[in-house]
């Protein structure tokens, strides 16, 4: 496993220009998650239009280029998708960060952290952003309260 | 003569390559490798002597029991504490330090009493005393540093001057700073004002000569596994008056005397403070240990992480855009630094792939991140086995961090 082929230039270009930073006023899905293992954090703000489709997305925090290009990552690619279609990308990334074979093409750019899968200890920094949108839409829809899996 | 390339040739783990190179590790702060006689010393005890401790008459009883009272003994030589009775096989210095926070503080303080801790302070010798200070509304005392990274002693003196002081938690080497601090100045201030001392010493005793009769130390608690030890091994030594005022911190099998129906009384000191089937191959193992630094001479390990740390300070220095936290001087013989603005996490990724090892996180110690306003460092820890090769080694590895993350402006 090459150094490069974890971090490939779609990752440091997000990490290095993130795409919508920021919070959103009045958001109707926001979470903010940390990781304790090594400090990074993330928030997810989203506003929703009449349809339910993500409106507008944000993110929030600070921490290593991982965790900051995927929350940067997943800002563009939720931004249009129904509620329903955004919990379906939720669950491709998790499977794809199992490290499981499969057709990734749906994720988009966000392929390009498939090679964090093979980083066990980077795991958690990929996912933290998913889990903050996870956690927000639980709690938004009164699921679980809250608690991710 | 102090021969690293003799050294290194005894430790297994460092004779392979990771990721296609040669391991430079540089992260026995966080656990020290294991020497080929350490590992032997254990393997023998397990094919001649294993059996419970204290509990049998028979040939392979006694020889477990021997094996880890010798541990004790070799133990208590290391520090010279006065009897191996001084000494109380714990986990680690964090059981070491809770054994002392909750058999002595939770039964000695009493509300309004005050317990001293330090921004030095490793999470291990801090929430232990937030925790007892909590149940007994006592109160705690924060010493912070100086902008150089030292204690401030003028705050801790005028600590002690409240005359409610019983308890003083202190680091004798700081594991992020490298601050050493003037342990014998705190001990005896501490004295003065009838406070007893608590020293966490998992950074000192594994690289410098510990005399607790010297330093006069009331308590100090130690870390096997950053002293060429296995995990699951350290202990504390107390004063024998301290520990045998003391309630026990665990209850169970050979820390009793005599049991009745609904009460108990205790075993003597240390046996009170070893509830259960102790870590035996553990001790052996630490002893073994030890052995192989009393071998090498502790002034002599000392002496020779000095002059790495000299040029691993001359060399990071030099790096561009580079942060080294804490004093020059006095100082153990590891460096905590960041990188232009480059997360530790990406950096200690990048330097693995060189075969760099180098600890990245807050390391047990978020209020001293706090203070100096960075939520993680990177960290270079050196020891014995270590050469400038691998400081070399770690320098150029970080060119090719800057090269990766170099130009990001935050
Ligand atoms: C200064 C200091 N104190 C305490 C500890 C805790 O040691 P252990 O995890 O072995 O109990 C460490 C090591 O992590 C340390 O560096
Ligand atoms: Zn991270």
């Amino acid at each position: 496993m090459s150094l490069d082929s974890l971090y490939q230039d779609v990752i440091l270009d997000h990490y290095k220009k993130p795409r919508n930073v920021g919070k959103i006023d009045n958001y109707d899905v926001g979470m903010e998650l940390a990781n304790p293992t090594c400090g990074d954090v993330i928030g997810i703000h989203l506003k929703l239009d009449d349809e339910g489709k993500v409106a507008d997305a944000k993110f929030h925090g600070h921490g290593c280029s991982i965790s900051q290009s995927s929350a940067s990552m997943l800002t563009v690619k939720v931004k249009g998708k129904k509620v329903e279609e955004a919990r379906q990308l939720i669950a491709d990334f998790y499977e794809m960060m199992k490290g499981s074979e499969g057709d990734y093409s749906k994720l988009g750019e966000l392929q390009a952290l498939q090679g964090v899968a093979k980083y066990p200890v980077r795991i958690k920094c990929a996912t933290l952003a998913w889990k903050a949108l996870e956690q927000g839409l639980d709690k938004k829809e009164g699921v679980n309260d809250g608690e991710s899996q | 003569m102090f021969d690293v390339a003799k050294i290194k040739r005894d430790f297994p783990v460092l004779q392979q390559e990771i990721n296609g190179k040669p391991v430079a590790y540089l992260d026995s702060a966080a656990s020290s490798q294991l020497p080929r006689q350490v590992m032997e010393a254990m393997s023998r005890y397990y094919e001649t002597s294993h059996a419970n401790v204290h509990r049998g008459v028979h040939t392979l009883a006694e020889r477990a029991t021997s094996a880890y009272e010798e541990a004790r003994e070799k133990t208590a030589r290391f520090i010279n504490a006065p009897l191996p009775q001084n000494i109380i096989f714990t986990r680690g210095t964090t059981e070491a330090l809770n054994l002392v926070a909750y058999a002595y503080g939770l039964h000695k303080l009493q509300a309004g009493d005050g317990v001293i801790v330090t921004l030095l302070d490793h999470h291990s010798n801090l929430v232990p005393w937030q925790q007892i200070a909590k149940l007994r509304n006592a109160n705690l005392y924060m010493v912070e540093l100086t902008d150089e990274g030292l204690l401030n002693m003028d705050q801790f003196r005028s600590y002690l001057k409240q005359g409610n002081i019983k308890v003083v938690a202190v680091t004798h080497a700081s594991n992020v700073m490298g601050t050493i601090t003037p342990i014998k100045d705190i001990i005896r201030d501490a004295h003065q004002a009838g406070a007893v001392v608590v020293v966490d010493a998992a950074q000192s005793a594994p690289h410098m000569k510990i005399d607790v009769q010297e330093l006069d130390a009331d308590f100090l608690a130690v870390s096997g596994h950053k002293m060429l030890g296995p995990t699951g091994i350290g202990f504390l030594y107390g004063k024998g008056k301290l520990l045998d005022s003391m309630e026990p911190f665990q209850m169970g099998g050979s820390m009793i005397g005599l049991v009745n129906y609904f009460e108990s009384n205790w075993a003597e000191v240390p046996a009170r403070f070893e509830a259960g089937t102790p870590n035996i191959v553990g001790a052996v193992g630490l002893a073994a240990g030890i052995d192989y630094l009393t071998a090498l001479g502790m002034e002599q390990v000392e002496q020779h992480e000095r002059q790495l740390l000299a040029y691993a300070w001359d060399r990071l220095s030099q790096v561009e855009g580079i942060a080294l936290y804490g004093p020059r001087e006095p100082r153990t013989g590891l460096i905590a630094f960041n990188v232009d603005d480059t997360h530790p996490h990406d950096v200690s990724t990048v330097l693995d792939a060189e075969g760099v090892a180098v600890r990245a996180g807050h390391h047990c110690a978020q209020p001293l991140h706090k203070w100096l306003h960075t939520a993680a460092t990177n960290r270079a820890s050196f020891y014995i086995y270590n050469d400038q090769q691998d400081i070399d080694r770690l320098v150029s590895a970080l060119q090719r961090v800057k090269e990766m993350f170099g130009y990001v402006a935050r």
